[in-house]
């Protein structure tokens, strides 16, 4: 199978799931990051709906985000034309006390969340996590269901296999659903070269260091890296044994804290 | 980067995914963790990690940890869902798939499995065969898994010792051949310490097979898809984008190019391919095969939705109302015998109702039961029935479109794998019906019409049997005891037939299969005329009873009187039985031509117990019930 082949067939699954959401899902809508995963995941959907983008793009807003990630966001919106919107989250004192600091900070999109598909009554959101990612990802599900008040039930997920998916659910309960599960950080670069699709500035290597994940900049820090092209940056990925979110800091603030965050409802 | 690895992840190829199965503590974290330590794959600083959690716990390193990246696996050292991790060699990526062996999550274990393309089943050697090695054998076999590594693990346990191995592989070996499992490779190995998993072992040196596991993965190739198979296009959505409409799927198997004819399943219609639709827009872009998403137009505005598969003319699936299925069963409510369930087959979603239980299958023993219910994590052999007609394909054939899926209400409960082939293609049928050209006339009167004016519904009482079991004397009586209670009856036999309509129709398989569909297409226009048919042939073969069942759009009855060979040969009341062991006649069923019996008859009447009145009775009673008008139809009339 060719380089070209392989991405072909990520592509085609992710074309599938999404067209699945959009057909049995009643209320669709996705939530952008701005970051390279759900960037990639955004043209699949153009690609899907053959340029149309039929369920909005929502972006929970911390006002923490560093500003180039704002200024491509705008630019984006403006030449790919899509319905964003943009959900306000709320102050971290409002978060629980208890969570260790970074993972209190990132609890904010939890919640902001939660707002948002309560009011709005989404039944269906679509995310841009990979299995690759943490562990506690590789155990979801294409479409993970999620209990009434939002949570992840990972001790009992339905059973999965063969492209079937449970598509329905209870009323007032909602799915996630992971398009691009089975990519890797690698393919997304590789297929983000491939297909041409744009990306922040901030995951080339400035001053000897790159964002290699983007998050809040509160709780997000650079890599040391040079890789200043997209070339560069599959090259370092080819031999490097960091791990991906080694720059998030509410990974490992204490062994369980993306478990609790996750659990919780968490990207 | 400063941290980098020896090995470069040196290609994009797809990566072989593979399975880890096996009983619970057989090793199979372990295993992985260990791989992954060999191979060169731990991200930095996961190594001090994992001594650190091990020592927190006072345990020694536990490869395993690696894994089990919940808090609760790690307490309770079980491995509760399949987690996925990446790594590579100089030759190609893997994905493996960590599934649990414990007995409460299997519903993981398959979700891991039916991903994979090779799957190393780990066996303690000092415990041996356990229960669920044997069970996620079968399920591999279910799944359609070929490329199988057999690990003996925790060699070391037994300190190395040749003839443990010899005798835990044989044992291995015999229980895979009688489920036609053949594993490519069987390899002792010690996961803990690294012996004869990436590396071999000195102590190991008695090995004959020579390979360590990784060596067995890297000969294994990924499952290509099928795309020299015949088409199959299964259809997701119908866009109408800009006055466009577009048919969109997932290609199954086979190709499609610009300019095929393509047969619509179950519609029965065709159209010609007008473009291949993709986006960015690319007029080049003529075809499309197996694995790809894609979308099409046609020349013609036929009914197209979700569900529909489409095929080429020569190589379309099979249509039926009903199908075999080889599952497993995953819920705690057993799959009962009347019950239904959705069936989701590719794209389509269906109402099915069981028909039987063939057999069900202990995986331990690997024996055959006729049982009236399939439990939790067995495997079972089920006839399932839908309302409408389904595009089917045979597993063993069409792996991709012979399986299906099954849903209870919002949750998955089973799946396996279609087998149609003893079933009768309703298409064939539907084909000469449309060869002779005929435009139907709607009635303007309607069954409920005919069915108000005689106080009852027409029905086929469809009355099958061995000769001599008592069809034609039971179906007589039951016309005149109907006739007498004012029934509109008529009973169709052997005389009133073949001296007719049938004359040109001899003995042979053909031919009786002929008489058997001219009777039942003559019984269903009776039933539509509202008249309660009974026929009392033979009807030996289950697929002939099956046309006459389809052919009916009326109340059908499958009537089993039973009585065995052995009392049927004693009676032989029209001497049938003795010329045709003196073989004066040929192809007589129960001597020298086979009888079916009904699978799931609704109604079963045993000629040996009960008296000709009993009997007669017993199916009189029956009938009037089942004929008899719902009492909101009189309302709604009155």
């Amino acid at each position: 199978m060719s380089d070209y082949a392989y991405l072909d067939d990520l592509e085609a699954r992710t074309i599938y799931i999404l067209r699945e959401a959009y057909n049995r899902i009643d209320k669709l809508g996705m939530l952008w990051s701005i970051g390279k995963d759900s960037t990639a995941l955004l043209w699949m959907v153009r690609k899907a709906f053959y340029g149309r983008v039929p369920f909005p793009m929502i972006q929970l807003e911390t006002h923490m985000e560093l500003p180039e990630v704002y200024e491509f966001r705008d630019q984006l919106v403006k030449d790919w034309g899509f319905e964003l919107v943009i959900e306000d989250c709320p102050p971290e004192e409002e978060m629980d006390q208890t969570l260790p600091p970074a993972t209190r900070a990132a609890t904010r999109k939890t919640v902001g969340l939660k707002n948002l598909l309560g009011r709005d009554e989404y039944r269906g959101m679509i995310l841009g996590i990979r299995r690759d990612e943490q562990s506690m990802r590789a155990k979801e599900r294409v479409f993970s269901p999620r209990t009434l008040d939002g949570k992840w039930d990972f001790k009992d997920q339905p059973a999965e296999f063969w492209d079937q998916y449970r598509t329905e659910f209870p009323q007032g309960t909602h799915v996630r659903i992971h398009p691009i599960l089975h990519w890797t950080e690698l393919d997304i670069w590789r297929y983000t070269k491939r297909e041409n699709i744009p990306c922040v500035p901030l995951y080339f290597s400035r001053y000897g260091k790159r964002y290699r994940s983007l998050g809040e900049k509160n709780i997000t820090f650079p890599v040391d890296s040079n890789a200043s092209t997209i070339d560069e940056i599959i090259d370092e990925l080819e031999t490097t044994n960091t791990p991906e979110r080694a720059g998030r800091a509410m990974d490992k603030e204490t062994e369980d804290s993306f478990e609790r965050l996750r659990e919780g409802g968490y990207m | 980067m400063s941290n980098t690895s020896k090995i470069k992840k040196s290609s994009l190829l797809a990566p072989l995914r593979m399975v880890i199965v096996g009983h619970v503590d057989h090793g199979k974290s372990t295993l992985i963790g260990r791989l992954l330590y060999d191979t060169d794959s731990l991200p930095d600083g996961k190594k001090e990690e994992l001594e650190k959690f091990s020592q927190k716990r006072g345990m020694d390193m536990e490869w395993s940890f690696l894994l089990d990246a919940f808090q609760a696996e790690r307490d309770q050292a079980i491995t509760i869902d399949t987690t996925q991790i990446w790594f590579h060699t100089e030759k190609r990526n893997y994905v493996i798939i960590d599934a649990p062996g414990h007995r409460e999550f299997l519903k993981n274990m398959i979700s891991g499995a039916a991903q994979a393309d090779a799957a190393v089943l780990v066996v303690d050697a000092k415990e041996g065969v356990q229960e669920q090695t044997r069970r996620h054998a079968y399920l591999l076999h279910l799944l359609g898994l070929k490329q199988i590594v057999v690990a003996i693990n925790k060699i070391d346990m037994v300190d190395y010792d040749q003839k443990r191995f010899e005798a835990v592989s044989k044992e291995v070996k015999d229980y895979l051949k009688e489920i036609n499992l053949e594993p490519n490779f069987i390899i002792p190995i010690s996961a803990r310490f690294g012996d004869g998993l990436a590396m071999p072992s000195d102590k190991l040196s008695w090995f004959k097979g020579g390979s360590t596991v990784l060596e067995a993965l890297e000969s294994f190739e990924r499952t290509p898809s099928p795309v020299h198979q015949p088409l199959r296009f299964p259809i997701q959505d119908v866009y109408r984008y800009d006055e466009q409409r577009i048919l969109v799927g997932r290609i199954e198997s086979g190709s499609i190019k610009k300019g095929d004819t393509v047969l619509i399943s179950p519609t029965n219609e065709t159209a010609t391919v007008t473009g291949i639709e993709v986006w960015p827009e690319d007029e080049s872009v003529l075809s499309s095969k197996a694995g790809d998403s894609a979308g099409i137009t046609l020349d013609k505005p036929v009914f197209v939705e979700r569900g529909h598969l489409l095929s080429h003319e020569n190589t379309a699936p099979v249509l039926s109302k009903v199908f075999a299925a080889h599952i497993f069963w995953l819920d705690e409510q057993p799959l009962e015998v009347g019950k239904t369930y959705t069936a989701k087959i590719n794209t389509q979603s269906t109402t099915v109702r069981v028909q039987s239980i063939q057999r069900s299958i202990n995986t331990d023993t690997l024996a055959h039961d006729k049982t009236a219910s399939v439990g939790r994590h067995d495997m079972a052999e089920v006839i399932l029935r839908s309302q409408d007609p389904i595009a089917l394909d045979n597993f063993g054939d069409m792996s991709r479109t012979g399986r299906v899926v099954i849903f209870d209400g919002y949750d998955v409960v089973g799946g396996g794998g279609i087998d149609v082939s003893q079933f009768a293609d309703m298409r064939l049928r539907e084909q000469q019906q449309k060869s002779t050209n005929i435009t139907a006339v709607d009635h303007l009167i309607s069954a409920d019409d005919r069915a108000w004016a005689n106080n009852h519904k027409g029905a086929v009482i469809w009355l099958t049997g061995l000769s001599g079991a008592g069809k034609s004397t039971i179906a007589m009586n039951a016309e005149r005891e109907l006739f007498n209670r004012g029934y509109k009856t008529y009973v169709l036999d052997g005389d009133n037939v073949r001296h007719g309509l049938n004359k040109d129709l001899t003995f042979s398989p053909e031919d009786r299969a002929e008489n058997i569909r001219r009777i039942g297409h003559v019984a269903a226009l009776m039933a539509d005329a509202g008249i309660i048919v009974l026929t009392a042939f033979i009807s030996p073969y289950r697929a002939d009873r099956e046309i006459a069942r389809n052919a009916c759009d009326q109340l059908f009855q499958e009537v089993y009187i039973n009585a065995d060979l052995e009392t049927c040969e004693q009676r032989d009341v029209k001497g049938l039985y003795k010329k045709a062991r003196d073989g004066e006649i040929k192809n007589f069923t129960g001597i020298s031509a086979p009888y079916e019996a009904p699978e799931n008859p609704e109604i079963t009447v045993n000629t040996i117990d009960l008296s000709i009145e009993d009997s007669v009775a017993e199916l009189v009673d029956s009938i009037e019930k089942s004929v008899a008008l719902e009492t909101k139809d009189k309302k709604a009339k009155a």
